[in-house]
Order: structure tokens, then sequence, then C-alpha cells
């Protein structure tokens, strides 16, 4: 089936989302749409899967111009998405997921689950997937419930299928075999529309590609261009891809972590038995597939999480077992995962997400009271300092773009005294620009002498920006290996397999 | 992964207080009747010796308790579902021979008079299954019970039926949940608040009409008839069951029914499939074509029919008139009773059978005169409450939508 999108518009208020967009996606065709976050590329599937209504614009299929009310009527006209958040019920089995919302029934509407069983099991086969329709879907591994999500989308029959940022949570084999699909189902004469930011996985399996940026189409490409021809295309501007960073100046190992165990509060243990050491200079990347415990570790690091033993030390002094204030003040910068939810408070101005860490004392407090002036006068420096671009000191955290955010949390966490910092998916979700900045400011506190621990989930960031990449596994680290690894060897790591 | 201690501690518990009730148990026998005039054959009475029984359960309980810790510190297993129900049975038991020792104990009373109470209980958690599971919290379950109690007694009287009082009370019960229903999905208030302050509503509302209206008409207004009581031929001559189960009224029938049906329609249809992915998960139900806000205004208002309908127990099957705030928290008894049983209907309903009996447990003990005092008997459902969502009858989880207005973006 062939879609084509002409002149789709989307306002949200006065900002424009969408900007006349137009894309054309052909059968038996891997169409990527290529942007950064924030250009634009969900808020267009939206638009197209009929969850949002655009403000201007046709989708035609096969010629014919269509009106979507909602997703239901998207599916029926043959559209199916497999969606960067799953769409699944975690408490329902596979059957009962991908069987929703067009249900085989008998008499009375009572469910036919049987005949939804077989129709999982024959599409399973199909595809080579070792899927029971009775499994419960939350206790499926991410990559298992990604192709339920797919059944799901065969199973309304679709003829185009959009994959929206599919990626993100597989181990670099769980892509390929992805990857593999994808191409399968091209061959079977889907329209298949990729959309994507990694550049690697375009030009592998790219058969046409439209690059948006804020909004706009900025024009077509094809899969054999260069990574920095793509790159600048979809942030328009010369990118370099790469982290530039000297040689460690490796000092003595002044932060250890000694037989770390930690159990959630279901009984499971979400970190096993994790040691390692890092030397004062040295970038220390945990990598691996998210949801292995790194978050766990992070959080363990900074005391807030439970059911901790084992040891963690900073220049001989135990952390384990102290308040998180403690910890900060015994000098670790800590960069949180979610920094929305973790980071910064919202709805406090840029001023007062710069002090959150030290209200109560000088030069920010005096007794009980306040030390605005203070406080703006550093506030105002931070902003140059760091550069983040915001009407001013008082316009509130929500209000900021992502990257900026993130350079608020920096800015705090990097001017106090720091020992060592430890920064969780620092990059997560950043426009190219702002990864680049965050990039540099590692790397400058890495020179600046500290010992850094980072957790990335993305391979690439992981191998640039570390000295020694220690790849995590079920709450276990399974191994610690030199940045230029072999990326099949890391991905083995990163799928439990040691050898 | 390390099993819960809750359930060896527990048992341990309630062992040692049976061990502390088999020396207060007075009198030397306790005589159980079993059988009613009606049966197809007759059953002798049961004369057990009462302290000895009680010190044999005690014995069984202990060995139980003891198995128990034994599976959960050395096998690190968990107690078997089976042996944690034969204890609960034993220590009721050994409960009920202390109270009515040196006494006769009509079971088939007890346990009719258990299940007719549990009836309103019932219903209510039948309207909260349904709103829960598809993602509104329903403390309006008093005044869907309410609002049924006072409708059916107004109407009944006036049209002297009981047929069309049910109606009524069901359509009243439908009002109130539209009520949760459009604030908690249209205007995205908290559903603890709406729910409450609907209550509240229906209690000023009704209380007022009371003193207005029919404390001056009681002879027009608010003297309906009453359930009769049905004996199901065949079914109602079994000893033990026929009596408790199939010699009652209409709304105990209607009562089965919707158990069943509510788990039926819940579980294993289309429709209850859908109600139940609104209330997990309702993007998920959105991208499929769902209509999330429909599906959630018909169920809640299902729900409000069925409490309604249980609220003319109040009036048409117990008191036989309307009182001002008759139902005295049943409703909330019942939304315990859901989390009891764990938002399935047939464990809630069972959840709010023991209710029931607890409740008249109470007048039973007032009757026979027990060592007891009845109004702490009043405490169990309470207490069992408590105990359940504490978790001790396993992780309650419920719907994971359940609270969360749903808004479209």
């Amino acid at each position: 089936m062939r879609l084509e999108l002409k002149q789709i518009t989307k306002k949200f208020g006065d900002f424009t989302a969408n900007d006349k967009i137009d894309l054309v996606a052909e059968a038996g065709q891997i169409h990527c749409l290529l942007g950064e976050n924030g250009a634009g590329k969900s808020t267009l599937m939206n638009v197209l899967y009929g969850l949002y209504q655009a403000d201007g614009g046709e989708i035609l299929l096969d010629g014919q111009v269509q009106n979507f009310s909602g997703p239901g009527d998207a599916m029926a006209a043959g559209i199916g998405m497999v969606h960067q958040h799953f769409m699944l019920v975690p408490v329902f089995t596979v059957a009962e997921n991908v069987i929703l919302g067009h249900e085989p029934t008998k008499a009375l509407g009572f469910l036919d689950i049987q005949a939804a069983r077989e129709r999982v099991r024959e599409i399973s086969s199909r595809f080579g997937f070792d899927i029971d329709p009775d499994a419960i879907v939350g206790d499926l591994s991410v990559g298992v419930q990604q192709r339920v999500e797919i059944i799901k989308a065969l199973l309304g029959d679709a003829k185009v299928l959009i994959f929206d940022e599919p990626t993100a949570v597989l181990t670099p084999q769980e892509t390929d075999e992805l990857m593999g699909i994808m191409r399968q189902l091209r061959d079977e004469g889907k329209s298949i529309v990729f959309i994507t930011h990694k550049l690697r996985e375009v030009r592998e399996v790219a058969d046409k590609i439209t690059v948006i940026r804020l909004g706009k189409v900025v024009g077509e490409a094809s899969p054999t261009d260069s990574s920095e021809h793509l790159a600048s295309m979809m942030v328009g501007r010369e990118v370099d891809l790469s982290v530039h960073k000297n040689p460690a100046n490796l000092g003595e190992a002044s932060f250890k972590v000694n037989n770390l165990t930690a159990f959630n509060s279901a009984g499971s243990k979400v970190l096993d038995d994790v040691s390692f050491e890092i030397q004062k200079g040295e970038i220390f990347v945990i990598a691996g597939v998210q949801g292995n415990g790194q978050t766990e570790l992070a959080e363990a690091i900074l005391g807030i999480q439970e059911r901790v033993t084992g040891s963690i030390t900073l220049e001989g002094k135990e952390l384990l077992g102290k308040s998180v204030k403690k910890v900060l003040d015994s000098g670790v910068g800590f960069v949180p995962e979610d920094r929305t939810e973790d980071g910064l408070v919202a709805d406090f101005t840029i001023a007062e997400n710069l002090m959150l860490d030290r209200s109560d004392r000088p030069p920010f407090a005096r007794g009980v009271q306040l030390q605005l002036k203070k406080l703006h006068q550093f506030a105002e420096e931070k902003l140059k300092q760091f550069d983040i671009r915001a009407q001013s000191i008082f316009s509130k955290a929500k209000q900021l773009s992502g990257g900026n955010q993130q350079k608020v949390v920096l800015a705090r966490e990097l001017s106090r005294d720091l020992k060592v910092l430890v920064a969780s998916q620092p990059t997560r979700g950043l426009d190219v620009g702002s990864i680049e900045f965050v990039h540099e400011q590692i790397v400058a506190a890495r020179d600046g002498g500290i010992p850094v621990l980072i957790v990335a989930t993305e391979l690439d960031e992981a191998t640039q920006l570390g000295d020694r990449v220690a790849v995590m596994y079920k709450g276990k680290i399974v191994g610690i290996v030199s940045p230029d690894t072999p990326r099949e060897e890391l991905g083995k790591l990163m799928a439990g397999v040691t050898k | 992964m390390k099993q819960s201690k809750k359930t060896p501690i527990a048992l341990a518990l309630l062992t040692f207080l049976t061990v502390l009730i088999a020396p207060a148990v007075a009198g030397d026998e306790i005589e159980i009747q079993i059988a009613t005039k009606t049966d197809l054959f007759p059953i002798p009475n049961l004369v057990f010796a009462a302290q000895g029984f009680v010190i044999f359960l005690a014995v069984l309980m202990l060995v139980l308790a003891v198995w128990s810790f034994y599976l959960t510190f050395s096998k690190n297993q968990k107690t078997p579902l089976i042996a944690t129900v034969v204890f609960g049975i034993a220590f009721v038991a050994s409960v009920l021979v202390w109270l009515f020792a040196g006494a006769t104990m009509t079971l088939t009373t007890l346990l009719a008079g258990s299940l007719a109470l549990a009836v309103p209980l019932i219903f209510g958690s039948m309207s909260g299954a349904l709103s829960e599971r598809v993602g509104i919290i329903n403390i309006a379950i008093e005044g869907q019970l309410l609002a049924g109690a006072f409708t059916s007694a107004v109407v009944a009287s006036i049209t002297d039926s009981v047929i069309l009082g049910i109606i009524a009370a069901m359509l009243a019960g439908v009002l109130v949940a539209a009520l949760l229903a459009v604030f908690s999905i249209k205007y995205l208030v908290d559903q603890i608040i709406t729910g409450v302050v609907v209550n509240v509503l229906i209690i000023g509302l009704t209380s007022f009409l009371f003193s207005t209206l029919l404390a001056d008409n009681i002879t027009v207004l608010n003297q309906p008839p009453r359930f009769e009581r049905i004996s199901i031929p065949v079914l109602g001559q079994i000893p033990i069951i026929g009596p408790v189960l199939f010699n009652q009224t209409l709304i105990v029938y209607l009562m089965y029914v919707a158990v069943i049906g509510v788990f039926l329609a819940l579980f294993k249809t289309r429709w209850g499939l859908r109600v139940r992915s609104v209330g997990e998960y309702p993007k998920a139900s959105d991208t499929v074509g769902i209509k999330v806000f429909r599906t959630r205004y018909i169920s809640v208002m299902i729900g409000g029919a069925l409490a309604g309908l249980g609220g003319s127990f109040f009036t048409l099957g117990q008191v036989g008139a309307f009182g001002k705030e008759m139902t005295n928290g049943a409703g909330y008894i019942a939304l315990a009773a859901l989390i009891f049983g764990r938002w399935n209907p047939i464990y809630a309903a069972l959840a709010a059978l023991l209710f029931g009996f607890a409740q008249n447990l109470q007048y039973a003990v007032q009757i026979v005169g027990s060592p007891l005092p009845s109004e702490f008997l009043l405490m169990l459902p309470y207490v069992l409450t408590v105990i359940a969502v504490a978790g001790l009858v396993g992780k309650v989880r419920g719907p994971a939508a359940a609270g969360k207005p749903y808004i479209k973006s």
C-alpha cells in the first residue's frame, strides 16, 4: 500500500510541531524518518495513526484521501504501529493483548481465546518468534514484548507499519534481529515507516530517507550518504560526532564499590555482588540494556536505594548507610536519569533549582533566611557559564527544553566541590548540540582529576566517552573491557553471554 | 526470592489465641442442629464435648502453624492455600464452640442469615468491581446503596410492587454512579474526594426527604411490600445447602445471577477484556480504537444499577421501611470486601459472605448470651479488612489505572 502525507501541519498552541510535511512511503520499501528528539517525528506519526487530528494537510492511502477520527479508523484502513512505549497491558496474556480491539468472539460476545492463540502461533511461526500465547506480558523481556507489539500490528492485517524509535530498548543483537524482521516485512510487500535518530540503523536498513528538523522536512537522503552528511542534515550545521578527549591522566583509585548487593521491595536481587574501582581522572562507563541494575547502582551510591549490602567508599570513607545529604556533602555529584522527575523541581525557577542542594547554608542562606541577592548573582553567573538558554533566571524549569534542563542540573552539581561525579544517562533524549555540551562537561570533570561514573545505554556513547567500559546484565557486572572492544563482543556481554 | 514471614506469624498468633480460649470454654457440650423440617432426609443433631473439641482444634492449628514455619524458614516455600483455609475454618470453629458452648447452635439459621446480611455487601462489591476494573475508584457505593434503599421504599410503597421498587432502585443507583462518573471522567476531579462528596450528598438528600416527606406520609410513601421467601423445589430440600441457599427471597437469587454475570462478563467476554484494559492501561486501549470514556461511563453505571438493587435489600428485604442513613457504612464494607477479594467478583462475594457471617454471629451471640460482648464481634469485619489490606492474603494489587483520570492528548 502506498502511503502519502501531503502538507501535514499540526500545532500545539503557538508551537508548530509539524509544518507542511510531505512524505511518501511505497509498498515494499523501508522508509526512514530521521530527525532529532523533538523534531516532530512522533507527532507526525500520531497524526497518521489518528491519535492527533492534523490542523492541515491530507493523508492518502493508495491515492484515497483518509479521514481518521481515531486509531480505530487508522487500523481499519491498514495502518499498524509499533509504539516506542509499548501499548501492552502488563497483566494480560500475549493472546489477550494482541486481540484487544478486534477480538474474535463466540456467541453473546464471549471471547474465543482459542482462536486468538492460534493466530498468535501462526504469526509467531512465520517470523520465527517463539512466543507462548498464554504468557503474561509483564513477565516477558523487553525484546519479546516488542515482538508482541509487532504481532499485534500484523494481526490487524496492517499494510503500512510504523516503527516508532523501536531500538531504544534493545541490545545490539536484538536490534539486528529487528532489522531482519523489518526486511522480511518489506519483502512481504508492506510499507515500513521507521522513525529513528540513530544514523547507524538508518544507513543499514533504509531504502529511502526523509530528514526532518524543527517540524519541517529538510530533504531526502540516501542510505549510502555518510554519517556526517546525515547528521548535519538532521542538526542543521556541521557536527562532529566523536567525543574529544586527551589520554587519561590517571591518579589513585579513590572511588571503590565492593560486593554491592541489593534487593527490590518484591525481594528479587537487583544488584548482584557488584565490585569495581575508578581512578582519579578516569571515566568509567556502565553499559548495558536499560533495566539491568544500572538505576539501582546509581541510586545506591546516592543513598536512596534500600536493602543494600556491601560497601561504597570515596577516598577511604564509607558512603553506604549515610543520608543523601551526607553523601552529597562528602563530594558526590549526581545527575539522575530522569531530570524532570528527580533532577529538578519543574515548578521552581532556574535560580531555585540551582541551589536545591545548598539551600540551607551560606552563601545562599543565613540562619533561616535565604540570601536572594547572592542566589540571583550566582544564577546569572551559571546561566552564562553553562550557556543555559532561558528568558531569565526566573524562568521555571518546566519551560526549558530538555537540553537546557540538563544544563541546569549539571551547573548545580558541578559547582560543588566534587570528589566523584555520577551521571545516569546524562544525554538521554537530548539534541545533538546539547549532547556535545554535556560530553564536554563530563570530560572536563574527568580532566579536573576526579573519578567519573557514567551509566550509558547507547553503546556508541559508552565506547566514545569511556576510558573503561563495564557491562551490566541482570544486576551483575559481566565484564570490564577497554572501549575499543569490538561491538559484537560488547553486544554479547549486554545479552549476558560471557563465553 | 525470600518467602514472606507473615503467614506463619499470623498462624502462630491465632493458635496462641485459641490456646488462651480453650480453658475458658464453659458448658460441657455443644449441640449443633443441622437439619430443618423440610429436608429430604433427617440428620441427627451433632453433640460434642465443647472443651475437648476446642483442644482438638487447637492441636490441629498448632500442627499447621509449625508446618508453615518449617516451610517458610527451612524450605523457603509458600504455605499452601489449603493449609491456610483449613486453619481458618478450625479457628472460626473454635471461636464458635466457645461462644455457643452449653447451647444449641442452629447451623442453617446462622448461615442463611449470614447470606442474607451479605446481600447488600455483595451487590455493593459488584458495583466496586465494575467501577474499579475500568479505572474509577468507587467510594460512592454507600451513596448508591442508600439511594437504592430510599427509592425502592418510596416507589414500592406507591405502586405496591417490589418489582417496580427494585427497578427504581437500579435507576437511582445509575444516577448516583453517573454523578461519580461525570466528575471523575469529564471534570477530572479526584475520584476519592468525588466519592466521599457524593456519599455526603446522598445521605443529606435522603435524610432531608425522609424528614420532610416520608415522616408525615408513612402509609403512602414508606410502607413498601417486602420480598417473599421463595423455596426452590428439590434444591431447597437438600440438607444444609437447601435451606441456606435455596430458601431465600428474590433479591438473593438476583444476587447469584449478578455475581456469576459480573464474573463472566469481566473475564470471559470481549466487553470485559476491554473494560479491564481500560482500567489497566487506557492509552493502550485508545490506540486500538477502544473508546475509553464511553467504556468507563457504561461500566461505572452498570455497577451503580447493581448497587442500587442491593440497596433495596435494606428496605424491601430487611426492615420494611426506609430509615435515615440505614445503610450504615455497608458501602465501605463492600469496598473492603472488593479489596479483600482482590478485585475478583467471586472472591469479593466470598469476602462479603465472611463479613455477613461476622455480622450475623453478633446477632446470634446476643440471643444465646455469650462470654464475649457482641459489639466486640462487630469489629471483626474491620479487623479482617485491615489484615487484608496489610497484604496478609498475598500481594494486593488493584487495576493499575484506578484513580487516574485519562486525559487525551
